[in-house]
């Protein structure tokens, strides 16, 4: 999805863009997860920032390209089962505000005619308009073919190409190099291997998700839903929402429930416990769940960096190469905005939004310590909706 | 070991029911555990006693091979050794550090949760028909062959209805006859293969004389009935407004295409169609086992790759119920020493794996004769649907593999969302591969039947 943005605004602004990807079209990530595009789920801060520059150009493609890729500007719905998750969630929903989210409260009694399905007892909510959604694989496939860009889908990159001077100057792939005077890593999650190939350290890391899909059901679930659970942190005194899984309708009539979060590695294997967080967290806001089928379930691999924030920029460490990965739970939503920061940074405008915090070469200094092992969040079956950890 | 060791056997077909027995007859406690009401898989679920009243001499020998192991079952269940699971459908087995947890549901919608704690598991779940699509197939009247087989067993078929049989495969030849013999009028059986390609595979064929026997008994039947063997043939439409009223069937030429010239119309209101049998290996899939094309990898013992797991039958390659009893009963020996602790002699089931070794050859030969015709999904036109849960024809396929970039099956799946719906690709797969050119590779379903959302929510701790 990153690298189907990135050639689509690189494109627009007038460059000539190749993609390579070792497999086809959507077979990363961007095929195994879910497409919320959410503001909800973010604090304020550059990722929000990133997500309401990615809102707006979402929109406009959603015009753009019609119903190619299920645009549905559909709203999400945060829930609070008790008062004190609802003052927590309405003290997150301030501070976002000023940050330009739109976010407003739901009182209890307003929440049926929202989700009439909804189970009884909730405290309140707050509803999001900027909330949408898309199907990721069909927005890659579609963007791309839109963007005019030549795609070498099967080529697997295998080195970099750099002048005398460390300058980068294309790819070497299986099938042949390509020259460029630009090369963009939006590798996802197999971003740190690409990175490495220029020679330069970026420690991104897979973060397990498995999502459940429903049988096809008439439309019950109009939003994205999902419970911001109060989680007072009594010993440092600090406080933290988390999430429940998103529950969501789509288009064709499946309801998705995603997703789960564990640092397990590249393990594909079915996990039994992520699952049943993620069917009882759903049966919990909308327990007409509870008889409906999965049809089946998906496991995918986030890729996130340390400070769980995407690498986006120039690489100073090797000229020419750029970074757009890294987006952890979000890539989907983000991706847009990502691509067309690269592509003002391509053609040497000032990007719309300031790239410090994204910067490629910010963990330089840092040690490898996320690389041996997270033992704290080893075992957590935690769901979250929008993914933000 | 305080209790004795326990095994599971998934499905109760003629590998699992061979298994079971020759485990329990070892000492080892079994649970079958299958979605059928009765024992017997899909062979002897189908009893020869649907071919007639007098039972026919091809079958009778497999007919005394199925009362023994009914038989042997039924006392080691009086006994208290076997315990059969009857409808119980099995969504996963899970993997623990030292046993395996067999996840079924049950109850008239399936909708009750059940698990089974084992110390080893045999996956004998037996295979699926595969049918590929042609212009009309979706109309009403339109059935698989092993559909019909089921009509049949019902006594749906009524006396005076006309069917065509087509496709490709050795279970044309029995569905055919047993329709027959219920009183259908057989009005052509039409089988894509050649006569000629038959006899070239002549020597590996010859080495299994009861098979030959029983196809020619099958043959004689179909003469008797008057039924028109049309080989070399192919249904290139199906027609219909409402229901089925004819097929349009065609010559093949030696290239797969069909012969200009040579269509006719064959009026019917049921067409059985099948294209032979795929491997079910989801079960083997969510537990890590490795494939081998699209069957499950064993080895001599009839070992997966994950410790703890075997496999017989269908599912680890098509190849008829007497491969199926040879396998099972292979396994179930070997399961019985090394649930002890013992290494096994494979000298003991000599007899079986001789019987294996043949069958497997013979079948061997048959797979090529019977492969679908070259061509097939070039006749497949744009508006044909496809995938009948989500309704995707072949020309949205078509361009998701073209213009949109999609080079493996799971790609065209997420693009046009063929195989999501709830047979999760079965049916679908063959032909997307066909009309992409894409392998077809097992689809990784880590549910094997749907789950209600509150069976998941209350799984017990692992
Ligand atoms: C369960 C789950 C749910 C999610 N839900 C959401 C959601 O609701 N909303 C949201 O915004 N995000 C969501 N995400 C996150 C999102 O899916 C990812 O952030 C996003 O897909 C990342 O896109 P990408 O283009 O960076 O990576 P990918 O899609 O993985 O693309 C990277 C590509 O690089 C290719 N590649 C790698 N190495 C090479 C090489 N050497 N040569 C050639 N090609 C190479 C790969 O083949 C791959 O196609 C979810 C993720 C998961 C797992
Ligand atoms: C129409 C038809 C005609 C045939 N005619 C002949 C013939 O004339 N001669 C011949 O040799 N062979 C014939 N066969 C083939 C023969 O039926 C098979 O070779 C044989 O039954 C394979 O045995 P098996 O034990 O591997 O699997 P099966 O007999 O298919 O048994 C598998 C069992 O597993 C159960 N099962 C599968 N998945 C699950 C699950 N997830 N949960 C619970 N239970 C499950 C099924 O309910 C089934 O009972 C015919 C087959 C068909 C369909």
């Amino acid at each position: 999805m990153v690298g189907a943005a990135c050639a689509w605004y690189a494109a627009r602004a007038g460059l000539d863009v190749r993609v390579v990807d070792r497999g086809p079209v959507a077979g990363g990530t961007t095929g195994a997860g879910e497409g919320n595009l959410l503001v909800s789920d973010k604090e304020p801060g550059p990722e929000l920032d990133l997500a309401l520059l990615s809102a707006r150009l979402w929109a406009q493609l959603g015009d753009e390209l019609g119903t190619a890729f299920e645009y549905e500007p559909k709203g999400g719905l945060v829930v609070a089962a008790t008062p004190d998750a609802l003052t927590a969630l309405h003290a997150f929903a301030d501070g976002q505000r000023s940050a330009g989210v739109v976010a407003d409260p739901v009182r209890a009694d307003q929440l049926p005619s929202l989700e009439p399905h909804l189970a009884t007892g909730q405290a309140g909510g707050v509803f999001y308009p900027q909330d949408a959604q898309v199907m990721p694989a069909l927005a890659a496939a579609h963007l791309l073919r839109a963007s005019g860009a030549r795609l070498h889908t099967g080529r697997t990159v295998t080195g970099v190409l750099r002048t005398a001077d460390g300058t980068v100057a294309g790819v070497r792939t299986d099938r042949g190099d390509l020259h460029a005077p630009a090369v963009v890593n939006a590798a996802g999650t197999w971003g740190g291997d690409l990175a490495a190939l220029a020679g330069v350290r970026l420690p991104v890391l897979p973060r397990r998700g498995f999502v459940l899909v429903t049988e096809p059901l008439p439309r019950t679930v109009r939003h994205k839903v999902y419970a911001a659970d109060y989680v007072a942190d009594v010993a440092s005194d600090s406080a933290a929402l988390r999430t429940s899984p998103v529950v969501e309708g789509t288009a064709a009539g499946p309801v998705l429930i995603g997703a789960s979060r564990e640092r397990v590695g590249f393990d594909r294997s079915l996990s039994l416990a992520a699952v049943r967080a993620l069917a009882a967290g759903a049966i919990g806001l909308f327990p007409f769940l509870e008889r409906v089928r999965a049809l089946r379930t998906y496991a995918g691999f986030r890729p996130y960096l340390p400070d769980h924030l995407p690498a986006i920029g120039p690489d100073p460490r090797a000229p020419g190469l750029f970074h757009a990965c890294g987006h952890e739970g979000a890539g989907i939503g983000l991706a847009v905005g990502t691509g067309q920061l690269i592509a003002q940074r391509l053609t040497g405008k000032t990007p719309e939004l300031d790239l410090t915090p994204f910067r490629p070469e910010r963990f330089e200094s840092c040690e490898e310590h996320e690389t041996s092992g997270d033992s704290e969040d080893f075992k957590d079956h935690d769901t979250d909706g929008g993914d933000t950890p | 070991m305080s209790e004795r060791a326990h095994l599971a056997v998934v499905g109760a077909g003629p590998a699992g029911l061979a298994g079971a027995l020759a485990a329990a007859a070892r000492g080892v406690r079994v649970t079958l555990v299958d979605a059928a009401e009765q024992a017997g898989g899909q062979f002897y679920r189908q009893p020869a006693r649907a071919l007639g009243a007098r039972r026919p001499e091809a079958l009778h020998h497999q007919w005394r091979t199925w009362e023994r192991l009914r038989d042997g079952i039924d006392r080691h269940l009086t006994a208290g050794r076997v315990t059969h699971l009857t409808g119980h459908h099995v969504w996963c087995v899970q993997r623990e550090p030292d046993s395996f947890t067999v996840h079924a549901l049950r109850g008239p919608a399936q909708e009750e949760g059940v698990t089974v704690r084992a110390d080893a598991v045999l996956l004998a779940t037996g295979g699926y028909e595969r049918v590929l699509p042609f212009p009309g197939w979706t109309l009403p009247g339109v059935v698989t062959a092993g559909g019909a087989q089921a009509m049949l067993k019902g006594g749906l078929v009524l006396p005076g209805r006309t069917v065509v049989v087509a496709g490709t495969g050795p279970l044309l030849l029995p569905v055919a006859t047993g329709l027959a013999a219920a009183g259908a009028r057989v009005a052509a059986l039409v089988e894509s293969a050649g006569p000629g390609a038959l006899l070239r595979r002549a020597p590996a064929l010859a080495a299994e004389p009861g098979k030959l026997a029983e196809g020619a008994w099958y043959a004689g039947r179909l003469l008797r009935h008057g039924v028109r063997t049309l080989s070399r043939h192919t249904v290139v439409e199906a027609h219909g407004t409402d229901r089925l009223e004819a097929v349009t069937v065609a010559a093949l030429a030696r290239d797969g295409r069909t012969r200009p010239g040579s269509a006719r119309r064959i009026p019917c209101d049921t067409l059985a169609v099948g294209h032979g049998m795929l491997p079910h290996t989801d079960l083997a899939e969510t537990l890590g086992c490795t494939l081998t094309g699209t069957a499950v990898r064993v080895d001599e013992e009839q070992r997966t790759d994950v410790p703890g797991v075997w496999a017989a039958g269908e599912s680890t390659g098509i190849g008829g119920a007497a491969l199926a009893l040879a396998e099972g009963h292979i396994a179930g020996r070997s399961i019985a020493a090394r649930l002890y602790g013992a290494v096994p002699d494979p000298r003991s089931w000599a007899a079986a794996a001789r019987a294996r070794a043949r069958q497997r050859a013979f079948f061997a030969a048959l797979d090529p004769v019977y492969a679908p015709p070259a061509g097939w999904a070039d006749r497949i036109t744009d508006d044909t649907v496809v995938c009948r849960c989500e309704e995707v024809t072949a020309g949205q396929v078509r361009t998701a593999a073209g213009p949109l970039g999609a080079g493996d099956l799971r790609t065209v799946k997420l693009l046009t969302r063929a195989g999501m719906g709830w047979c999760q690709g079965r049916v679908c797969a063959p032909a997307v591969a066909g009309l992409t050119g894409c392998p077809l590779t097992p689809g990784r379903r880590p549910f094997a039947r749907p789950v209600p959302l509150g069976v998941l929510a209350e799984l017990p701790d692992a």
